[in-house]
């Protein structure tokens, strides 16, 4: 099976995230790259579904040269090889573009399975699974968290407010899952060792056949007008429990008109 | 007046307070358009009314709630090509924003995701970066596809009269892939839905053990709310991921929040810092959500917690 897991790299929610105040883009330097933790889950799912039915996973990921950060560590955590698609037109993608991009390199690497994380940590869409499989024109099993194959068929459990659906299609399929799925392994040294040896193809936008008229922040479909720190949280009362404290809660809800 | 499209969230019938806000916003731009998808209008569609739909498209075939998302951007597509609607809204739920980027890529436009609001001329409000960042961002050309997080716009009643217009749609076979056959529906009790309700009440590490979190229920329960988890919590499995609020979870933004033994690291304060009032109770002074809140207690949560259940209690 030939399963692709799409992979981004973030900024750690740790450190402080910034927009640049020229382009309005984010600011890769300002804070440490990551591998967004929900595809943690994406790449684990992958690795054990190869495990089980055999096949190969490569890891995707759009980015800058830091990115390869990201792909050291998925190819240490068992992935196979990696596609890295970094091309300076593709600097502002929004997700609508960024879902062509990945159309067009998909086009080029095949799959029966695109796995991918429910949404990025950072600009927080969660749309790319879907807009995806629209354009792949392939079944969304999305915000999985759990996936079963066998043969072409690929069941999910949908995670949903009230519970969730039970999914059935056939592959080809872009599945996106959720967090708890599944553990994902951290790479062992003998992984980390291992992860240099394998092969990272750098692919330029030409080379995927994306039309660079089509992506990047000038031609982005959306854009960000301004931003601004958010005004700080006015210091609330704070009080040590004498015993009273569950009382002193409620006179406050009470003052709030909410009791 | 120009349509704005209002995808109607609803559960079978039962229709979400996300609706009333998307409908209440549309009203600001032209003709709140609601759209139904889906058995169960009848039902509703005095709410509907209530709140200012100027028109209801109704396309109820039940088929179109067999599959995955896919035939509600169809259903959407159509409609937004065949009345030339201004913009489309939707709740910013999973469901919603995956109904959003489908439609995004029929219609060739872009999509806005979880706006928190709408200036006239659809520039959208965003709360990034965990709340950090107020961000405003528009779509530059085309039809603007807007997902808007749940409680975020104040609802108004506005009663109209809603002109009824059914729709039939002829689904792709792309669009009947991935078929839902079975629907699970977990107990969760009277409790509002998480990322509608007024009041959150959640519990983080400090609660200790699955089943010490009967005491945020009970506080729950005596305010009516929703009740949320942090990572800590749902990660050593004392309750549902799909409680989770936070940067990898649910982000809720009710009128009060109250984090029962919850620190407030950065990771839960992504997915709350929008409430507009908060409360908290932690043993430690030092806990980073003491930074947040309107009113803090420190102290030890299996004395202040059923202590305020009790209080809340007797003030009914």
């Amino acid at each position: 099976m030939n399963i692709v897991v799409c992979v981004k790299q973030v900024p750690d929610t740790e450190s402080p995230r910034k927009l640049k105040s020229d382009d309005k883009t984010l600011d890769r330097g300002a804070a440490d790259g990551v591998i967004n933790e929900l595809d943690e889950y994406a790449i684990e799912e992958a690795l054990q579904i190869r495990d089980a039915q055999g096949g190969e996973v490569t890891v995707l990921t759009m980015g800058p040269g830091k990115a390869l950060d990201s792909i050291r560590k998925a190819l240490a955590m068992g992935v196979d090889k990696a596609v890295h698609l970094i091309d300076d037109a593709l600097v502002g993608s929004d997700a609508l573009q960024t879902s062509y991009a990945i159309q067009q390199v998909l086009g080029k690497t095949g799959f029966d399975l695109v796995i991918l994380g429910s949404e990025s940590t950072d600009a927080r869409t969660g749309v790319l699974a879907a807009m995806l499989a629209e354009r792949l024109g392939v079944p969304q099993l999305s915000q999985a968290n759990k996936v079963e194959i066998d043969g072409s068929a690929i069941k999910i459990q949908r995670q949903t407010d009230y519970g969730f659906d039970r999914v059935e299609a056939s592959l080809p399929a872009v599945v996106s899952v959720v967090e708890k799925i599944n553990e994902p392994r951290y790479p062992s040294f003998k992984g980390i060792m291992a992860a240099k040896k394998k092969p990272v193809e750098s692919l330029s936008a030409a080379d995927a056949d994306i039309d660079a008229g089509k992506v990047g922040l000038a031609n982005a479909a959306t854009e960000v007008v301004d931003f601004a720190e958010a005004p700080p949280r006015a210091q609330g009362q704070i009080v040590k429990d004498e015993g009273d404290g569950g009382t002193k809660i409620a006179e406050y809800l009470a003052s709030k008109k909410f009791v | 007046m120009s349509e704005i499209l209002v995808l109607v969230d609803h559960l079978d019938g039962e229709v979400k307070k996300v609706t009333f806000e998307l409908l209440t916003l549309a009203r600001r731009f032209g003709d709140a358009a609601a759209v139904w998808i889906g058995p169960g209008y009848e039902g509703a569609k005095d709410k509907l009314a209530e709140y200012g739909a100027a028109k209801v498209y109704v396309a109820a075939d039940e088929e179109l709630t067999s599959y995955v998302v896919a035939p509600k951007a169809e259903v959407l597509a159509q409609l937004a090509r065949e009345k030339s609607a201004a913009a489309v809204l939707v709740s910013a739920t999973a469901e919603g924003k995956e109904v959003a980027g489908r439609l995004a890529i029929k219609l060739d436009t872009g999509v806005l995701t979880d706006v928190v609001d709408v200036a006239d001329d659809f520039t959208g409000e965003h709360s990034i970066f965990g709340g950090a960042i107020v961000a405003h961002a528009k779509v530059k050309s085309g039809m603007p596809i807007i997902a808007v997080r749940p409680n975020a716009i104040a609802v108004e009643a506005s009663q109209s009269s809603p002109a009824e217009e059914q729709v039939s749609v002829t689904l792709s076979d792309a669009a009947k892939s991935a078929k839902i056959v079975e629907r699970v529906v977990q107990e969760k009790g009277e409790r509002p839905d998480l990322t509608e309700a007024a009041i959150v009440v959640s519990g983080g590490r400090g609660v200790g053990g699955a089943d010490n979190f009967s005491i945020i229920e009970g506080l729950a329960d005596s305010l009516g709310a929703a009740v949320g988890a942090s990572r800590a919590a749902t990660d050593a499995g004392w309750y549902p991921h799909q409680f989770q609020v936070g940067q990898t979870g649910k982000t809720v933004s009710p009128q009060l929040y109250i984090a029962v033994g919850i620190s407030g690291a950065i990771q839960h304060r992504a997915g709350m810092q929008t409430s507009k009032t908060i409360v908290a109770i932690n043993k430690d002074s030092e806990a980073p959500i003491f930074d947040l809140v309107d009113f803090g207690i420190v102290g030890d949560l299996f004395q202040v917690a059923p202590q305020l259940t009790e209080e809340v209690n007797k003030r009914k």
